[in-house]
């Protein structure tokens, strides 16, 4: 419980620091550490990470960092986008989505990177437009 | 007719749902960047506005997860959320501190470990 309550914080620091749930973190915990199955680990994870999210929400609203609307309709189209994946699951060879998502992810990281190094032109740069 | 912003925020919904169907990881990973990349959101308000979207999101998994199938430990969920929450509340507080390519350089950090465990199942 010990360890699994440290790689919680861990969790939750990567939430607040990068804006993700941090299930990455927590199915570990609950399947190693508490002795969950995937799928009870996976779905004990998704409270957690309501929790945390709700929160840290919270808090980046307080700093002035929460676009309220935008994460709305992020938020409410999510589902639609969850059936599909379901069915491409079943439907690729899991081999082929795991690679294509890991290049994805890879130049994800580039892009950032790269982002990272230019000339940073003013301070926090606001959404284009607010329409 | 809705505006392009909001088509854009609606693909960004579905890809984020797409990847959480598809490979159970949460949908801040396509949030937080696409949010950047499209919208040229700085750091913090896209993984501010990631974690407002993935309530959401999770609200829902959750509800179907427990409310169908029985499969969240409340109890142990309720439990382990105690230190989670004290971590987010500490990461958002340092992530106000320091600089905004920082967040971008740790993002990226993340990613190439989710690559890299992709790669090696």
């Amino acid at each position: 419980m010990l360890f699994a309550a440290l790689i919680a914080v861990a969790g939750g620091l990567a939430g607040g620091l990068v804006g993700v749930g941090g299930g990455v973190l927590f199915v570990p915990a609950l399947t190693i550490f508490i002795g969950l199955s995937q799928v009870e680990g996976e779905s004990t994870s998704l409270l957690m990470i309501v929790i945390v999210a709700l929160v840290g929400a919270a808090r980046q609203n307080s700093y002035g960092n929460l676009n309220l609307r935008d994460a709305l309709v992020i938020g409410i189209l999510s589902p639609l986008g969850v059936l599909i994946g379901v069915v491409v699951a079943n439907e690729v060879p899991q081999r082929a989505l795991e690679l294509s998502f890991a290049a994805l992810v890879l130049f994800v990281a580039y892009g950032l990177v790269r982002r990272a190094w230019r000339p940073q032109t003013g301070a926090a740069r606001r959404p284009r437009s607010t329409k | 007719m809705p505006s392009e912003r909001t088509l854009k925020l609606a693909t960004i919904g579905t890809l984020a749902g797409i990847f959480s169907g598809i490979f159970g990881v949460g949908g801040g990973t396509v949030i937080v960047p696409l949010l950047m990349f499209w919208f040229g959101y700085g750091e913090r308000l896209a993984t501010g506005t990631s974690l407002g979207a993935i309530v959401l999101i999770g609200l829902l998994g959750t509800i179907a997860q427990g409310g169908f199938y029985g499969n969240v430990h409340v109890t142990t969920g309720l439990l382990l959320a105690i230190p989670a929450v004290l971590g987010v509340v500490m990461g958002t507080a340092i992530q106000q501190r320091i600089p905004q390519r920082a967040v971008s350089l740790l993002f990226a950090v993340l990613l190439v470990g989710i690559a890299i465990e992709l790669i090696v199942k």
